[in-house]
């Protein structure tokens, strides 16, 4: 076989990014015009993905839309983000960590910058549907304000959301109007507080410092580890 | 006079009367049966509170989280590299294929991409591991329903497989041995012999079980038309891997999105079954494994030289952005919503496990089965506790 | 000249000692041995293992270790237990062996009790275990107990009529409920005018021998009929409560009554304690001392079966096997009855 002959594998992805390109737009131009104005920022890496960030009072028509509108049926996952940096920093890391290639950045910044698609709150939720005939997916994400922390329910078009929501409920405190019975999931029922929020502190490395070793490895064709460092400051 | 249709009406009425009569004289008080979080039939601590009327099960609840490690908290700690250690005890009896698709994630963020040597074998390992895991179903799903040898057998041939597995990577459970940019080693003198030998042994371990179970009059009247998932329900629960492909759909990521592994350069083919009900699903990861063990071979057959390793940094930062990559593991489809910041450490990994969306259908699945039935979806729907409660 | 003769000239309570002894042997021995042969080295072999290998030759030994074992364990119950029934539960089951075994002729003059009505004393006494295990599931206070239990109950009264049917053709060909007679019926009898192995009755009966064999492995709870223990849903059904001594009562229980059910099997269809052996006539005293052990291969073969079968097949649903037993076994069993009457006339 011709695959022996390592390196020179042929590339012609060229005609089928274009392809899957033309569908993601298409259907961005098609979310846009049934969503109108509730559609506040969009994404799209050709040939790869599409996030499309929705008002959240849309949040629910929007999955509706797309499940009977343009055929996501598949349910993938919800979750949400936090954008506020750790107020702990980074004092959680071991001190190896932080004097290889973190010095600057040690302080905290507390500076909320939102990921793809933009985004104006704190907490965001995002979920994944797909389209298994097309092979397309789609990343919806939706701003959720600090004093309100509310948004639609998805449960009544995706039956698989409720236990996603469960978990974003107890993880994050965001509350989802129309689910059928928020509990809790994974925590015990008297649980206070919300883990994966950056404000809860870490027990398990606040109790125990983290030993803490950055993984340098011997590398194929490189002298030791004596050079880690400069390698790293090269790479940036 | 009353017409025949009246009369029949009345008589209907007559007789629902007579049988809410007897039905109210005998009602009797229904029951709460707590199966878990230790019983032999939860592959570790699910716990399923099941009401019962008679063995009827009227509503059944699953609990989790008595093995939540919050392993998303805890990758937001950790180096890129160090994030892989967690991962692997997602599902622990195919750990490899836990590893590939977060480090997809990463390499698809730094624009990194593997060298092809390196691909082909996370694609050998990738496939090995379904086969460590899938081979360990085929026996506890006989075990589930009262066959006690075929758990025996898969454990004694899931044993070549696990044997290759550490001969490449030096752990049997846990390899850790995906790398950003490649993997960590080569392959060992010896192994692809050795591996094409396993791969015999695997293909008659699958024929075993086929005579022993799936020919078996009892197994089908136990598994036929037990849990029945229609296609779109089973969309609109997220349902993955061989329990949605038991429905009738015909989608895998392998072929239908491949991202980093070799898939698409085999020759090999998906699986469906148009029942979609617990024997279907047995059948389809039977297929499964006789498939992965052919994908094994053609892999070993075509591996291409050059080295396992590309270029990066000693120090990895990731830089800013969000990926999300996901693959067909095992279980199902398994993914990582990875949020970077440019750090050492990545901001957040959601983990979208397969077993989580799988098992959250138990509740609409397990409404008026049997009890004895809830073993036989249980074990049919296939989950790994680690892959739930992450 | 033997022991039977000896046996006449002892006195009733020297009697009585040695009928005890041969009991208590009848029972533990047997189960002991299919414990080591089926259990520990016949089930190891088919799944690709050794078994117990440390203690003593080959693992002989390990069933004193399990027994001391279970002896030294802590005899637990349950904090809301029916202590009288829980603690009187499994004494319920031995004791439907007990009984059982006394109806089993080990040779001409071996016998516990010889009555008339043997077959039928066999029957009737072999359901007082359905209420040991009733006991034993409502006394464990445990909802899979009960669950057990009940599934139990409703298999074991299900499976008794199948199993007291096929013994009915039997009875019709040998003419007699004794036990003893049956064994001289078959060695008795001919095969179309050759009289060289007698007329084991699992030629003649053979759907009778089926039945059988199907309906006792459903009263001996074994696979595929072990619903009511079935491990994987209900953990052990009406033993999950019980530890030590009690459930290796339970234990003995299984194994005993399936040595039992096998030796009642093998009197039934197999010619019992009697082989052809030229030279040695039915009154023979060489019987009494050669009969037990005849009798016990033959019981050694038949759990082969049961066992063979116990570790290879998945389990029936409890609707299932109800099925079975009501719709396809006793109308099977009622219909070779009236055919082995209609030959019976006719030949």
């Amino acid at each position: 076989m011709s695959r022996l002959s390592s390196i020179d594998t042929p590339v012609e992805e060229e005609t089928e990014v274009v392809e899957s390109d033309e569908a993601r737009e298409a259907l961005l131009a098609k979310i846009q015009t049934e969503l109108g104005d509730a559609v506040v920022g969009s994404h799209l890496v050709p040939g790869a993905d599409l996030w499309v960030r929705v008002d959240r009072s849309a949040w629910a028509t929007a999955g509706a839309y797309l499940k009977t509108g343009v055929g996501f049926e598949y349910f993938n996952f919800l979750s949400a983000i936090d954008w506020k940096p750790s107020p702990f920093g980074r004092d959680m890391d071991a001190q190896v960590d932080l004097s290889l290639g973190h010095d600057e950045a040690s302080e905290v910044d507390m500076a909320i910058e939102q990921g793809v698609a933009g985004g104006d709150t704190r907490f965001q939720v995002f979920a994944r549907v797909n389209d298994i005939v097309n092979g397309l997916g789609v990343t919806l994400k939706a701003d959720v304000p600090d004093d309100d922390l509310s948004i639609g329910s998805w449960v009544p078009v995706y039956s698989g959301a409720n236990w996603h929501e469960r978990e974003c409920w107890e993880m994050y405190g965001i509350s989802f109007e129309g689910h059928p019975g928020l509990r809790h999931i994974y925590l015990p029922a008297g649980f206070e507080g919300n883990p994966l929020r950056k404000d809860y502190p870490l027990l398990a490395r606040r109790l125990k410092p983290w030993p803490g070793i950055v993984d340098v490895e011997q590398m194929p064709g490189d002298d030791g580890p004596a050079d880690a460092v400069e390698t790293a400051e090269a790479a940036e | 006079m009353t017409a025949i249709s009246d009369r029949e009406q009345l008589s209907y009425i007559a007789a629902q009367a007579a049988d809410a009569r007897v039905n109210v004289e005998i009602e009797t008080e229904g029951m709460t049966l707590n199966i878990g979080p230790q019983h032999p039939a939860t592959h570790g601590t699910l716990r399923i509170v099941a009401k019962l009327d008679g063995e009827q099960v009227i509503a059944a609840d699953p609990i989790m989280g008595y093995m939540h490690r919050g392993y998303e908290k805890l990758a937001e700690v950790r180096t890129y590299p160090q994030v892989t250690t967690l991962i692997n005890r997602i599902d622990w009896v195919g750990s490899f294929a836990n590893e590939v698709p977060f480090i997809l994630a990463a390499e698809k963020l730094m624009d990194v991409e593997a060298p092809p040597r390196a691909a082909w074998i996370r694609t050998i390992l990738f496939e090995m591991s379904r086969i460590a895991n899938i081979s360990l179903f085929l026996g506890d799903m006989g075990l589930q329903v009262g066959a006690v040898t075929p758990a025996f057998f898969a454990f004694r041939d899931r044993e070549h497989v696990l044997n290759q597995i550490e001969a490449a990577t030096g752990g049997r459970f846990h390899p850790n041995f995906d790398r950003i940019g490649g993997i960590k080693d080569d392959l060992p003198a010896g192994w692809i012999a050795e591996t094409k030998r396993a791969m015999k042994k695997i293909r008659s371990f699958c024929d075993e079980i086929e005579g022993l179970l799936q020919g078996n009059e009892i197994f089908e009247a136990r598994c036929r038309g037990i849990g029945v998932i229609p296609a779109d329900v089973g969309l609109s629960y997220g349902l993955s891997g061989a329990n949605i492909r038991a429905s009738g759909v015909d989608w895998d990521t392998r072929r239908d999105n491949p991202c980093g592994l070799v898939h698409n350069e085999l020759d090999w083919k998906v699986w469906t079954h148009p029942d979609g009900d617990s024997f279907a699903r047995f059948w389809v990861r039977l297929q499964e494994v006789r498939e992965s063990t052919k994908m094994v071979d053609q892999l070993c057959d075509g591996l291409p030289s050059g080295p396992v390793m590309a270029k990066v940094p000693r120090i990895i930062k990731v830089p800013a952005g969000e990926a999300y990559v996901e693959t067909e593991n095992p279980l199902g489809v398994m993914g990582y919503y990875v949020v970077s910041k440019g750090d050492l450490t990545p901001y957040r990994v959601k983990i979208r496990s397969a077993s989580f969306n799988n098992i959250s259908i138990t509740p609409w699945l397990l409404k008026g089965v049997y009890v004895p039935d809830i073993v036989t979806i249980l074990g049919s729907l296939y989950f790994i506790l680690g892959d739930i409660d992450r | 000249m033997t022991d039977v003769a000896i046996l006449g000239e002892l006195a009733y309570w020297q009697q009585t000692g040695i009928r005890v002894g041969a009991g208590l042997a009848a029972v533990l021995l047997v189960a002991g041995t299919l414990v080591y042969l089926h259990l520990f080295k016949l089930v190891s072999f088919m799944q690709s293992r050794l078994g117990p290998m440390e203690a003593g030759p080959f693992g002989s030994l390990q069933l004193l270790a399990e027994v001391g074992k279970f002896l030294q364990k802590e005899d637990i119950f349950p904090r809301k237990a029916d202590r009288f029934v829980f603690a009187a539960a499994p004494f319920v089951v031995l004791m439907s062996t007990f009984l059982l075994v006394v109806v089993v002729p080990g040779g001409p003059d071996a016998w516990f009790i010889n009555s008339e009505l043997g077959i039928y004393l066999a029957m009737a006494v072999s359901s007082v275990s359905v209420i040991g295990i009733l006991m034993a599931g409502w006394g464990s206070a445990s909802k899979y107990s009960l669950l057990g239990g009940l599934r139990a109950t409703g298999q074991l009264i299900a499976y008794e009529l199948p199993l007291i049917l096929a013994v009915m053709g039997v009875v019709i060909q040998a003419e007699t409920m004794n036990m003893q007679g049956i064994v001289q019926a078959q060695a008795d009898g001919e095969i179309f005018g050759w009289g060289g192995i007698g007329n084991p009755y699992i030629l003649t009966q053979f759907v009778a021998f089926v039945i059988f064999m199907i309906a006792m492995q459903a009263e001996l709870t074994q696979t595929p009929f072990d619903m009511p223990i079935a491990e994987s849903e209900l953990v052990t059904g009406y033993m999950t409560e019980y530890s030590g001594m009690r459930f290796l009562l339970f234990f003995i229980g299984e194994f005993a009554t399936a040595g039992v059910f096998s030796a009642i099997a093998s009197v039934l269809f197999l010619g019992g304690w009697w082989a052809p052996i030229p030279g040695l006539g039915f009154d023979d005293n060489v019987w009494n001392l050669l009969g037990p052990l005849v009798l016990v291969t033959k019981v050694v073969v038949l759990t082969f079966i049961i066992f063979w079968a116990r570790f290879s097949l998945p389990r029936f649903r409890e609707d299932q096997l109800q099925q079975l037993a009501w719709k396809v076994l006793i109308p099977l069993a009622l219909a070779n009855i009236v055919v082995t009457a209609l030959l019976k006339i006719v030949f």
